[in-house]
């Protein structure tokens, strides 16, 4: 079992990253600590003490709640939360928010919102797979995520992408021309 | 119709309802040729979906859609295979037959798509085993020093998660996992650090190493540079002789560019046990300067470490209060509060009334869990500052007023109650604020709490009367469970204020026509003993309660019912006491304790049962005391021996825990032979053990009866007797029949005076004092050795009688050099101790004098006491 609140020099420090929509039902979920989180029961509990916390305050922000630090941040009808260890860093637990939210955003277009999220979730799948490994920081830069998250080009607005990745998409479609250009 | 209203409860999300058996049946279309990449994709997400969230799918479910799943490998689409990961990934954990992705598996990781390659490392080792591990040996390496950085952390995090189960594996990668700490990125610099340390964590050498080296060569990554202070930190603590160029590292981080680091650096150092004022300094300034940070997180951090290091450094933490007092206001009200609880640890006495005012007007805006870690820090300031309990008290007094949850209000009743405990000034007003609390109080267990409280302290204090009419009011106008309490307290004070029996006794005459059986009983029982009962009688029962221990009491009564013999009433001086009444409530622990919990004092009563259970020693009665776990051998013995102490009426029984840690024997025939080389204590009867297996703890007993000497006390030597069988150490079977005895001398075993006494507090020692009489009564002087202040004097003199302070006049306030403290107990067969010690430091050469006496209801008792300090 993954030690996630005695050693300081462990790499486990993830408990959990939840996704929430403005009723506190979830949208998304995906829990690494199966000491406190290992049943339905023992999570959704959890959600709801942590949503009724954190839904009337400031859209982004930290509490400590049940020996758990839990940073969110918010946007029209989500909320986004990493479940930390109380032994981790808080801005590295910052940094995991900031990707999750920022690669998500990238994804959707900067349109943050539930209803698009939930037409994209197997990307969104994919994305908290990159930051995140079995409670391990894999990853806290958003465009790094994206990029792993296998996008097909024309998915992406060029507004959105950083040079390296215009580069990426550029010879990805040269090289479709000169497919077709063979073929011919 | 129906699916439309669903899918407007829960706002669209069609991932809310979904059914485990309509997924499954659609997880068939992962069959169908050729495979619809983006209908595949949906699909799988809704299995993963249902997976995460909970949803059990049997073993063969989970195989069958393992089985689609694979062979999805024929598409080529890229989010397809992405997903394809992430299903394997969570069905692995509960289908079969797993393994038959590993070629696929292999083949993806290393072939030329590099977004497969990454995604395929992590898939393939979490499914993997040691045997399987070897034959990726190759790959992985060359994973780990790739120039792409998503392969080289996937590996090197799939190896950390690895280090688990198949260290040794993993450990031949060193030379791979040092090459890629020189990575350009940070996140696989990080990771390779992390896993580098693990791998050399056992090697305390090696570690220093790793210190030394990456501390001195600077580490590109913010997160790699944490990660070492960590490691740093940890060598600082472990280490007898830690080098200083290690706390000078990370001194040094202080000021590193990255917030992040700098923040770690100064928890690390504030973290250190044993550091001096000037070295911790520098790490206080780095936090107050994370405090002027505009996010929250870092604001969040730096206050935390500093409530934190509050109590352990409150001088230093001082000059961050101006900031914190800016935190007041914060909009995060985790922060507010812990600037408010640090402030109020840290503040100078001459700020408090300042720091209340403000922290008056913030209170309101929080919710109440906020509010009573707010209450819980005021309690820790007022131990700190008792005169300034004039300040606390009202503001206490006024949150006491204001709405809240039954968990708030009774966390300012308890930190009242503490305040009116530790500070004797603080108890007038403090009684005056929960007497008017209880006039409006919806809580009956509050009331009853606050009703106990003034039954034991109000009758001392100077103006008793006063408080008659606040009690009397609740048996008007209260439940049944306040009014009982009520009636309880009433009667305290006429126990203890001769002068108000008379007006006591009218009021408890009205109260023999209350419409409950129980106020009734109780008016009629203490209106009995007030009226006919003598001095002492009247303490026993109406102010010390009963103290014998529920399960013991319960014990005593069975035996007198099953003897059958009822010529006799049932005694209850037979059952054994306790240290703590009854009706003594827990008391909460405050919420800012952030220690691990203390390793608890061993239990008495669990051994009772496992003692009655003997027939050698069932005639013995209950148990009057038994003593705590005495090692009478080193805890690295070959055999090792401990001791419990259980005190009879007329004996005691030794018990003998012993350990073989000898793999290659077993023991046979385990006793323990005591022997008293004055003759006065005599063994009577023994079990031993009859087979001491390897690695397994038995018990062996002994019965020692008390000499008809009278002795008390005595030292007896103790040699551990057994026979030897020779076992294979690997299967614990014979080697043949044969055995040899053989013998192992042990600690002497000590019978002393505390063993015959159980401690146990008297709610008010002056009654009781005055109660005893004299004739049984003797005194002594003498200088201690052993001790070199007055409240280890105190602290050595209770131990060595088994009495307990009362009225925590254990409590010696700073600078004086003479002190007496109040100690009380009940000697085996039921007879009540009590003592006045007063310790006092002879100023010419710092010496220490005691001058105790010791009264009881039997002078021979007292004799015996007395003898344990001449």
């Amino acid at each position: 079992m993954a030690d996630f609140d005695t050693n300081p020099t462990s790499l486990y420090s993830i408990k959990g990253i939840v996704i929430l929509d403005q009723d506190g039902n979830r949208v998304l979920a995906k829990y690494y600590d199966r000491t406190t989180f290992g049943t339905v029961k023992e999570q959704k509990a959890f959600e709801k003490s942590l949503f009724s916390k954190t839904s009337r305050n400031t859209s982004a922000d930290i509490l400590l709640l049940d020996g758990v630090t839990c940073l969110y941040r918010s946007n029209v009808d989500l909320y986004f939360y990493v479940l930390g260890s109380t032994r981790e860093n808080e801005l590295f637990l910052d940094a995991t928010l900031t990707c999750l939210y920022d690669a998500v955003s990238v994804v959707l277009r900067k349109n943050v919102e539930k209803k698009a999220l939930i037409d994209s979730m197997d990307t969104i799948m994919l994305i908290i797979d990159e930051i995140c490994d079995e409670g391990i920081i894999m990853e806290t830069d958003a465009q790094a995520v994206v990029q792993r998250t296998a996008l097909k080009s024309d998915e992406v607005s060029f507004s959105d992408q950083s040079v390296s990745q215009i580069g990426f998409s550029f010879m990805k479609s040269a090289n479709e021309q000169f497919k077709w250009s063979l073929l011919k | 119709m129906k699916t439309n209203k669903k899918d407007e409860e829960t706002g669209g999300n069609v991932y809310a309802h979904l059914d485990k058996t309509s997924v499954l049946q659609e997880a068939r279309a992962f069959n169908e040729t050729p495979i619809n990449a983006r209908k595949c994709c949906f699909i799988l997400s809704k299995l993963i979906y249902i997976i995460q969230q909970g949803e059990s799918i049997g073993r063969t479910e989970a195989t069958e859609a393992f089985f689609g799943v694979t062979k999805l490998w024929q598409s080529k689409d890229v989010s397809l295979r992405r997903m394809v990961y992430l299903a394997v990934k969570e069905l692995a954990e509960v289908s079969d037959d797993v393994i038959i992705v590993t070629s696929s598996l292999t083949k993806d990781m290393t072939g030329r798509e590099d977004l497969y390659r990454a995604a395929a490392i992590r898939a393939l080792c979490k499914i993997t085993d040691t045997g399987m591990l070897q034959t990726i040996e190759r790959y992985m390496k060359q994973a780990i020093v790739d120039r792409n950085s998503a392969i080289s952390s996937s590996a090197i995090v799939s190896s950390i998660h690895l280090m688990r189960k198949s260290s040794e594996v993993v450990r031949r990668w060193a030379n791979e996992v040092q090459e890629a700490v020189s990575s350009d990125n940070h996140m696989v610099q990080y990771h390779a650090l992390a896993l580098l340390y693990q791998i050399r964590a056992n090697d305390r050498l090696a570690v220093n190493k790793l210190v030394q080296k990456f501390s001195k060569n600077a580490l590109r990554s913010p997160y790699a540079v944490c990660y070492l202070i960590r490691i740093a930190t940890r060598c600082l603590v472990d280490d007898d002789q830690p080098d200083s160029s290690v706390f000078t590292f990370i001194e040094s981080c202080l000021r590193h560019k990255s917030e992040m680091v700098v923040y770690e650096a100064a928890r690390a150092i504030v973290s250190l046990p044993q550091t001096t004022p000037s070295e911790i300094q520098p790490a206080i300034t780095a936090l107050q300067m994370c405090c002027t940070s505009p996010k929250a997180a870092v604001r969040f951090a730096a206050v935390r470490t500093l409530n934190k290091v509050a109590m352990a450094h409150p001088n230093a933490v001082m000059s961050c209060n101006v900031d914190l007092e800016k935190f007041i206001t914060d909009p995060n009200r985790s922060i507010a509060t812990l600037a408010i609880t640090t402030l109020l640890k840290t503040g100078a006495e001459s700020s408090v009334e300042r720091l209340m005012q403000q922290i008056a007007g913030f209170v309101n805006e929080i919710s109440d869990e906020f509010k009573i870690v707010v209450v819980d820090a005021i309690r820790s300031l007022c131990s700190r500052y008792p005169r300034k309990h004039t300040v606390m008290m009202p503001f206490l007094a006024k949150m006491l007023r204001s709405d809240g949850s039954y968990d708030y209000k009774k966390a300012i009743v308890e930190t009242i109650i503490a305040i009116i405990e530790e500070n004797p000034d603080a108890k007038v007003a403090g009684l005056a604020h929960l007497c008017e609390f209880i006039e409006d109080c919806e809580h009956d267990n509050l009331s009853t709490r606050v009703l106990h409280l003034l039954g034991r302290e109000a009758p001392k204090t100077p103006n008793p009367s006063s408080y008659i009419r606040f009690i009397y009011n609740r048996v008007i106008l209260e439940s049944t469970k306040v009014r009982a309490a009520a009636v309880t307290a009433l009667a305290k004070f006429g126990a203890q204020c001769v002068d108000l029996r008379p007006s006591i006794q009218v009021l408890l005459k009205r109260c023999l026509l209350d419409s409950d059986d129980e106020v009734r009983d109780r008016a009629t029982f203490y209106l009995k003993m007030l009226t006919e009962a003598a001095e002492g009688l009247i303490h026993n029962f109406i102010l010390d309660g009963l103290q014998v221990s529920p399960s013991g009491l319960e014990r005593s009564i069975l035996d007198y019912l099953r003897s059958g013999s009822y010529s006799s009433p049932f005694d209850l001086r037979v059952v054994p006491v306790t240290q703590q009444a009854l009706s003594q409530p827990e008391k909460r622990v405050p919420q800012l304790v952030e220690e691990e919990e203390k390793p608890k004092a061993p239990k008495v009563e669990p051994y009772a049962a496992q003692l009655a259970a003997i027939p050698q020693f069932a005639a013995l009665g209950p148990v009057f005391k038994s003593s705590t776990r005495i090692a009478l051998t080193e805890s690295i013995a070959e055999y090792t021996v401990h001791m419990i102490k259980h005190t009879f009426a007329n004996a005691m029984v030794l018990q003998f825990e012993c350990k073989n840690t000898m793999n290659d024997q077993l023991l046979l025939d385990v006793s323990v032979e005591l022997e008293d080389p004055d003759g006065e204590w005599e063994t009577g009867n023994t079990v031993q053990i009859d087979k001491l297996p390897y690695g397994e703890v038995h018990s062996a007993f002994s019965l020692l009866e008390f000499p008809d000497s009278g002795a008390i006390s005595g030292s007896l030597g103790a040699i551990l007797k057994f026979k030897v069988m020779d076992v294979d150490p690997t299967s614990g079977e014979p080697d043949s029949d044969d055995t040899y005895e053989q013998t192992y001398v042990l600690e002497e075993v000590d019978v002393n005076v505390s063993d015959s006494v159980q401690g146990v507090a008297k709610s008010s020692f002056g009654s009781a004092w005055e109660a005893l009489g004299d004739d049984a009564t003797r005194e002594e002087t003498f200088q201690l050795s052993t001790v070199e202040n007055i409240p280890d004097a105190v602290k050595k003199i209770s131990e060595i009688l088994g009495l307990v302070p009362c009225e925590r006049s254990d409590r010696v306030p700073e600078g004086k050099t003479q002190h007496t403290v109040f100690l009380s107990g009940v000697f085996r067969g039921g007879y009540d101790v009590l003592s006045k010690a007063t310790v006092a430091v002879d100023p010419n050469d710092n010496s220490i004098a005691m001058n105790i006496i010791i009264k009881s209801n039997e002078p021979l008792v007292a004799d015996l006491v007395i003898s344990a300090v001449v």
